[in-house]
């Protein structure tokens, strides 16, 4: 999952970073209101981490600008006011969630993946395809009972197929799940890692379309 | 007094009834100018009128004397039971001074003792206003007599007619203007009730298009002054909500950081996270002390103490202070004396204060010198005014900036450092109270932070 962290303390904005990098999660990060924009304009992401007070405005601009335009990305305030009328405010904006500072970055983790299900349309936490059941929050993939073993770019792969069975998914927007704008894309990456989860999940698990990506077989 | 009610209901008795004595006094001098006119020609008609009435026989006044009657009153005339019946009194004396006649209410005694005209007598206690006149012909005198007494009492009952009834009505119209007083002042009322019906946080202005003209300059004050109120509240919650970030967001920082390093097994992930967390820790305390500077000066207001301060000195004592500060940019600290020989720099000023201002401005300069930089203290006296600049080869606050500069967490729109936004406006307020004021120049190499103190 990719995700865009919008912080403007740097050593808050490293944490959350390599917090979540270690739960799994892909991360940009920005630093302002302006750099948050030109990001949510240019990139997709599976959901934002915003900050409220930012050095050259409020992240709740960021958030209105992009409910306006019609973007319905999942939005994870965090904020150091926590009084009621301040999270009503945010959550009225457009929020998905809300977390007050400090906070637990398990927490956040755990948050994170709850409003992204939540945009899925689902309401639980693990994903189930056929026999394979992925969980996220464990970052465990099970096929019919028997742990598999996966990479973090296997399982994000994964992920991103089980969450739309039966939807295409581009090698462009796979790549954009495994990285961040500062890691460097090897070219045939994407067909690496699809072709190491073919050889543990069997060759016809993932069905390639010729000239639009890749997505699940109906009937494996 | 502190009622204008009251105020205004004695001033308009007061001037009510000063009115009205004025008045009465007016119409008393006027009515007694006007009976004494016309009783004093009634006065002498009355006397002409005698006179010629004996001068045509139709009294012969030598018979009179004769008869010897002159002595005896005359027939009493039927009493008219009236208080001004009877009040003139006719005499007829012969030039030789013996009296031919007199009417039943003059006395016995002569009038008067003029030939001709008015002339005021007093006889037997009783006063007179007697007129005059000679007949030749028949070598008499004619004398009428007005009882001043009786006049005086006309005089009296025309006045009192006119004083008794405004005794009468002063109580209501006393009732009228206490009345009329308190409505006139309904206004006033009606904005107190308002007023004191609000709650503290109700402080939109009052509508001054519905107040009474006087009143007006009053609620524009008082308008005015909820906007300052609501200002500093605003100001207050906007540093709360700025304070909690500014505290929270570094323990969030430290609290994530911390959690990274307990959870990886990479070396290099944990030392980074590890020095992550002192570095955010040595800049949460120095916000922590800034917000407890603040909180000084704040707390310093009208208590303020002073005492000499040679000024010199205490640059050096917090530069030397700063030193560890220095250690980390490397930027060197010089602290120049200026005419310092002629006339050493001491003002007499609070210590606490200047030493809050003089350190967070050191310390912003120091912060912001370049690796190896210079950092100037110079002190100067001049014949009005105590400067103290301090110059740094930083870049320096924007001109476009540097107004909003002293606002509290203001912290520049292309800074580098990692302060707090607190330090100037600390600076800008222990100036305020010092009576101080802060410039900033720049030119060539320096960027200067002037602080100037006036000598009184």
């Amino acid at each position: 999952m990719r995700l865009l962290v919008v912080e403007d303390d740097e050593i808050l904005l490293d944490g959350l970073k390599v917090g979540l990098q270690m739960c799994g999660f892909t991360v940009d990060t920005v630093t302002s209101v302006a750099d948050a924009q030109a990001a949510v304009h240019a990139d997709t992401f599976d959901a934002i981490i915003l900050d409220l007070m930012l050095p050259d405005g409020s992240g709740l601009d960021v958030l209105a600008r992009m409910r306006r335009s019609g973007d319905r990305t999942p939005v994870l305030l965090l904020t150091a006011k926590d009084e009621v009328a301040d999270r009503i405010a945010g959550l009225d904006c457009g929020a998905d969630d809300y977390l007050g500072k400090p906070f637990d970055l398990d927490e956040v983790a755990a948050r994170l993946r709850a409003i992204v299900r939540r945009a899925h349309g689902r309401a639980i936490g693990h994903l189930e395809w056929n026999d394979m059941v992925l969980d996220p929050a464990r970052m465990s993939a099970l096929r019919d009972g028997t742990a598999v073993a996966l990479s973090r770019r296997e399982f994000a792969i994964l992920q991103a197929l089980m969450e739309a069975p039966g939807v295409i998914q581009s090698k462009t927007s796979l790549e954009q799940k495994l990285y961040g704008w500062q890691e460097e894309v090897e070219s045939n990456t994407v067909e690496v890692h699809i072709h190491k989860l073919r050889s543990k999940l069997g060759a016809s698990f993932i069905e390639t379309v010729r000239g639009a990506g890749y997505r699940l077989r109906a009937v494996p | 007094m502190n009622s204008i009610r009251t105020r205004l209901f004695v001033i308009l008795l007061a001037t009510t009834g000063a009115v009205w004595l004025f008045a009465a006094a007016w119409i008393y001098a006027s009515t007694q100018a006007e009976v004494e006119r016309v009783l004093d020609a009634r006065l002498m008609e009355a006397a002409r009128m005698v006179s010629s009435l004996i001068t045509d026989h139709r009294i012969d006044p030598v018979a009179a004397v004769d008869a010897a009657t002159a002595n005896a009153p005359p027939p009493p005339f039927e009493e008219a039971g009236d208080s001004y019946s009877r009040q003139l009194s006719c005499q007829i004396w012969s030039l030789q001074g013996s009296l031919v006649s007199r009417s039943e209410s003059a006395p016995a005694t002569s009038l008067a003792s003029h030939m001709n005209g008015f002339e005021e007598t007093e006889i037997d206690g009783e006063r007179w206003r007697v007129y005059a006149v000679v007949n030749p012909s028949l070598g008499v005198r004619v004398l009428v007599g007005d009882s001043l007494e009786i006049r005086e009492r006309l005089i009296g009952d025309v006045i009192k007619g006119l004083l008794l009834p405004g005794i009468a009505i002063l109580p209501i119209l006393a009732a009228l203007i206490w009345l009329s007083v308190g409505r006139g002042l309904a206004p006033l009322t009606r904005i107190a009730e308002g007023l004191a019906g609000r709650s503290a946080s109700e402080l939109h202005p009052v509508d001054d298009g519905s107040v009474p003209r006087e009143v007006r300059p009053v609620i524009l004050a008082l308008n005015s002054l909820f906007g300052r109120v609501a200002e500093a509240r605003d100001r207050e919650r906007s540093f709360t909500a700025y304070a909690a970030h500014e505290l929270k967001t570094p323990l969030a920082g430290l609290k994530t950081q911390a959690q990274i390093a307990l959870r990886t097994d990479d070396q290099k992930v944990q030392r980074d996270a590890l020095s992550h967390i002192s570095t955010s820790v040595d800049r949460t305390s120095r916000m922590v002390r800034q917000l407890i500077d603040l909180a000084t000066v704040d707390a310093s207001q009208g208590v303020a103490t002073d005492e000499p301060v040679d000024i010199a000195a205490l640059l050096g004592e917090v530069a030397a202070e700063l030193e560890t500060q220095l250690a980390v940019n490397d930027a060197h600290v010089a602290v120049e004396l200026g005419d310092q020989a002629q006339r050493p720099a001491v003002l007499r000023i609070d210590r606490v204060l200047l030493r809050l201002a003089i350190r967070n401005l050191l310390e912003n300069a120091i912060q912001h010198s370049p690796k190896g930089g210079e950092v100037r203290c110079r002190v100067t006296v001049r014949r009005n005014e105590v400067v103290v600049e301090i110059l740094d080869e930083g870049p320096g606050i924007p001109q476009a900036e540097e107004k909003r500069a002293t606002e509290r967490f203001y912290r520049g729109s292309k800074v580098h450092g990692h302060g707090s936004g607190l330090g100037l406006s600390i600076v800008q307020m222990a100036l305020d109270r010092l009576g101080g004021s802060l410039a900033f120049d720049r030119g060539g190499r320096w960027f200067t932070a002037r602080v100037s103190f006036p000598l009184l």
